[in-house]
């Protein structure tokens, strides 16, 4: 049964389905269901009584065939809907003759497209999205080469999609809540996690969030509204439409924000989250970055579809495809996104294309199944970074002289973070037992207790910078 | 002649929760701190004597069931249980899924973060009705249907929990739910842990599992077994009315995420519960039937073939203890290691298969802890490694029967 009845039908076609819904019984997959409760126009189509709920699929055809005199016009209200009949056998073509056209504001050289449509940055704005990509970019470059040098154990960067993370951050509201996948530091630090913070979080010392127990790059901050990697893939899709299920039962003035990557569509939690958002009718955003590459499985090996944007619509979801390596036109995306997501309570799909220049991690080498040149490429001529300074610079917003003090500032900044995270003592043995559940229960406490009396045995066997 | 129950009134001075590993060396006095952090706020109701107690903050526990028997396996009809006699003196009467209904309802009413989900639970009621009533009362997004997929809609509440609602996810089937596997493993039971105590996922996960009547092999698993193992997760199996209204209400109340497993066959049990709210204990055992001679552990349907076969035993000269475990997750070593101690024989009776199922890692549990109280080596009665038949005659001996128990009983006792 169509919930979005006022939009999409006529008046008359609106009381022939009231007309049948007051008539016998159906299955439960047909009641007409109202998500909010409060609406006053939902009075119309649903009444209380609960045998409305139950529509007879029978009914409705005899009367249509009485009205309807060209065979060809005949309508059949089949579970779902009316659908027009045809005579001619027909196949949807399995892609369109052009794929979805993407959205962009500034060319590759920086410069402004005439007539472009655009949300209006500040200069506060445009200038801190500028630094802050700057920041990741040379956060990364540290933490990839600490890894090499063996002071870091694992290291991904987000080379290459500095806008996706910087600009979707900058046009969300600080109550969004973040669902990542592991390639979106660069949301935390625009929220303004530290330096000092992300290397505590690599290095598992003891003023880590997470107190030592994940894996470099999954970071979590309940304070910034960013829920911590889990490393699976795809799974915290359907935990973002959770959570935007529950803002809005708390008709919070916030949605839910969730990235995936390309590889991370073909899971089936992203098919499912999509329909259930959907249905659910939640305020949630899919922001799908599609960089090519998952690990070694190039996106003509992940999907056949003319990329992520056209699977929204099989799901009834409004999508975009955007230049991802466009920071105003990612901003613009998703600041509009958000606001239809939130008032008008829906989901919305934006694909970001990109281009993932790293290696998935540092466990990978990606030029045994890429070219360099071609990473080469994208890295100099693509460069999500130079294509914003240059816009910047043509407003006055930025000068060689201010590039040159940020970058040396930052790197200062990122190496004495690291220094002082290394130093940093490891958590306690405590914290290997904690927060498994809200109290230890006595059978953890016990296998603690069996691990410190080993440790007690055999001091020479086990690290001695590590803390009881 | 039926065996007399008795309630356990005193032991509910037993409030604890000690687990897998206990130093049986010392007399383990019920820890009141381990509790403590959780216990504080509850009312806990009295009706089997008529005096009301209550036990302070430290202490959480419901008070025993009124002496009960349910002689039979399965009770389907009332007249069953008409026959036992019910103390208290006010109460009310209700079927199993009356009594998860009345459970949820209550909590829904407490807090208007309690909400449910799964597939059916709305309008329809639920497929087993649990559920019925809740959507006309609470809305259609407290009482929420979702499309078919169970990782989703489980990792729907895994979200919506992290966000601060507290969602009840209802699998139709537990079979069901190995969709979610997942969902619960990776994202449920670890992400309290791995953000590093930031966020709490305090889902409840229900849902009937258990062989049935000729329902087929694949609704008729046991996920108690599957699930053991996941760290952070805690389970729970009713098997009385009164035990699921007080193990739904508690488990929606913790703030960990708990499994509370249901049984097919048992959703239609009449019992009469207290009319003053109560709740029962997560970590708890429950004792069935105080004995002397042998200690008999089973949960959920078993617990009724085990007390048909205790009839049969009482007849026979046996004095059978009966403990419904009830807490597969963590076990209560406290009440079944007191019970080791006093009669010296063990004989598990679970409806999990033979491998890797709740009773092996009770038996393993119960040897590692209690060895030397033992006379004879711990005994286990399983469902064998097969998917269950469909044909009613090869379905009911893939089942733990009260003869087998008999035997095994004669058989650990000679």
């Amino acid at each position: 049964m169509a919930l979005r009845l006022r939009s999409s039908l006529s008046k008359s076609n609106f009381f022939n389905i009231l007309r049948y819904n007051n008539l016998g019984f159906g299955t439960a997959s047909q009641t007409t269901r109202h998500l909010r409760t409060h609406d006053p126009t939902t009075l119309l189509r649903v009444s209380q009584n609960p045998i409305t709920r139950f529509c007879n699929t029978m009914a409705e055809k005899l009367s249509s065939v009485g009205e309807h005199e060209d065979a060809n016009a005949q309508v059949m209200d089949f579970p779902g809907g009316k659908v027009a009949f045809t005579p001619e056998i027909k196949f949807i073509s399995e892609s369109s003759k052009e794929r979805v056209p993407c959205y962009r504001v500034l060319d590759d050289n920086g410069q402004l497209i005439t007539n472009s449509h655009f949300v209006q940055v500040s200069e506060e704005v445009a200038v801190k999205m500028y630094s802050d990509m700057v920041t990741l970019q040379i956060m990364d470059n540290i933490f990839y080469e600490a890894q090499r040098q063996g002071r870091l154990s694992f290291y991904a960067t987000t080379i290459g999609e500095e806008a996706i993370n910087i600009a979707s951050a900058a046009a969300l509201s600080p109550q969004d809540v973040i669902f990542p996948q592991y390639r979106e530091p660069g949301v935390l630090l625009w929220r303004g996690f530290t330096l000092q913070e992300f290397a505590n979080q690599c290095f598992g010392n003891k003023s880590d969030n997470g107190k030592g127990r994940q894996m470099p790059v999954h970071y979590g901050s309940n304070k910034l509204n960013y829920f911590t990697v889990s490393a699976t893939i795809a799974t915290q899709l359907p935990n973002a439409v959770g959570a935007a299920y529950s803002l809005k039962m708390d008709k919070k003035d916030a949605c839910a924000v969730t990235y995936f990557g390309d590889g991370g569509s073909s899971e089936g939690d992203f098919h499912a989250a999509l329909n259930f958002a959907a249905v659910m009718e939640a305020p949630v955003l899919f922001i799908c970055r599609n960089n090519g590459w998952a690990i070694s499985t190039p996106t003509s090996d992940q999907f056949r579809s003319d990329g992520l944007v056209v699977k929204g619509r099989a799901y009834g979801i409004r999508s975009i495809r955007v230049d991802g390596n466009d920071a105003l036109a990612m901003y613009s995306a998703v600041h509009t996104a958000r606001e239809m997501a939130i008032t008008e309570e829906r989901p919305i799909l934006i694909e970001a294309l990109t281009y993932r220049v790293g290696h998935h991690s540092t466990s990978d080498d990606s030029t045994r199944y890429r070219s360099a040149d071609e990473i080469e490429w994208w890295n100099k001529a693509r460069n999500p970074l130079s294509r914003l300074r240059t816009w910047i610079e043509s407003n006055g917003w930025w000068s060689d002289e201010e590039e040159s003090d940020l970058r040396s500032r930052i790197k200062k900044e990122m190496l004495e973070a690291l220094r002082v995270a290394e130093k940093t003592e490891k958590p306690n043995l405590e914290n290997m037992f904690s927060d498994v559940y809200d109290v230890p229960p006595l059978n953890l406490r016990e296998q603690e207790r069996q691990v410190r009396q080993t440790i007690k045995s055999y001091p020479q066997d086990y690290p001695s910078d590590v803390p009881l | 002649m039926s065996a007399i129950l008795q309630g356990a009134g005193a032991g509910a001075a037993a409030a604890l929760s000690p687990f897998n590993s206990i130093d049986s060396n010392k007399v383990v006095a019920p820890s009141r701190s381990s509790l403590s952090v959780r216990c504080k706020r509850y009312i806990v109701a009295g009706s089997d004597d008529g005096t009301n107690q209550s036990f302070g903050s430290s202490s959480l526990v419901a008070r025993r069931s009124q002496p009960l028997m349910i002689p039979n396996a399965v009770s389907t009809t009332k007249a069953d249980t008409a026959a036992s006699s019910t103390s208290s003196k006010s109460g009310h009467e209700l079927l199993l899924f009356e009594a998860l209904q009345e459970g949820l309802e209550e909590e829904m009413d407490r807090d208007p973060h309690v909400c449910v989900m799964g597939e059916d639970v709305g309008h329809y009621g639920g497929s087993y009705k649990v559920t019925k009533g809740l959507a006309d009362k609470f809305g259609d997004l407290r009482v929420l249907d979702t499309p078919i997929c169970e990782n989703a809609f489980t990792g729907m509440g895994i979200g919506a929990a992290m966000t601060g609602l507290r969602p009840v996810i209802e699998g139709m089937n537990m079979g069901f739910l190995l969709l979610a596997f997942n969902q619960i493993s990776n994202n449920c039971g670890m992400l309290h842990y791995t953000s590093g105590g930031q966020f709490t996922i305090p889902v409840v996960i229900r849902g009937p599992g258990g062989v049935g009547r000729q329902l087929g092999a694949e609704h008729s698993q046991r996920l108690e077994s599957y699930f053991q193992s996941i760290p952070g997760i805690q389970m729970v199996a009713c098997s009385t009315p009164y035990n699921a209204k007080g193990l739904m209400k508690a488990a929606i109340r913790s703030e960990n995420p708990v499994i509370l497993f249901e049984h097919v066959l048992l959703y239609n049990l009449k019992e009469s519960i207290p009319d003053e709210e109560y709740i029962c204990n997560l970590e708890e055992a429950e004792m069935v039937r105080p004995g002397e001679h042998i200690t008999i552990l089973t949960y959920s349907r078993m617990r009724y073939h085990v007390m048909q076969a205790a009839k049969t035993l009482v007849n026979k000269g046996y004095d059978p203890e009966v403990i419904d475990i009830r807490s597969l997750k963590p076990f209560d070593l406290h009440t079944i290691g007191n019970s080791v101690k006093k009669t010296h024989r063990v004989l598990i009776v679970e409806e999990c298969m033979r491998t890797g199922g709740i009773g092996a890692s009770l038996t393993a549990a119960i040897n590692e802890n209690f060895h030397d109280y033992l006379d004879a080596p711990v005994m286990c009665l399983s469902s064998q490694d097969v998917p269950t038949p469909y044909a009613g005659t090869l379905e009911e001996w893939t089942v733990v029967q009260p003869a087998q128990i008999v035997t095994a009983v004669e058989q650990l006792c000679q």
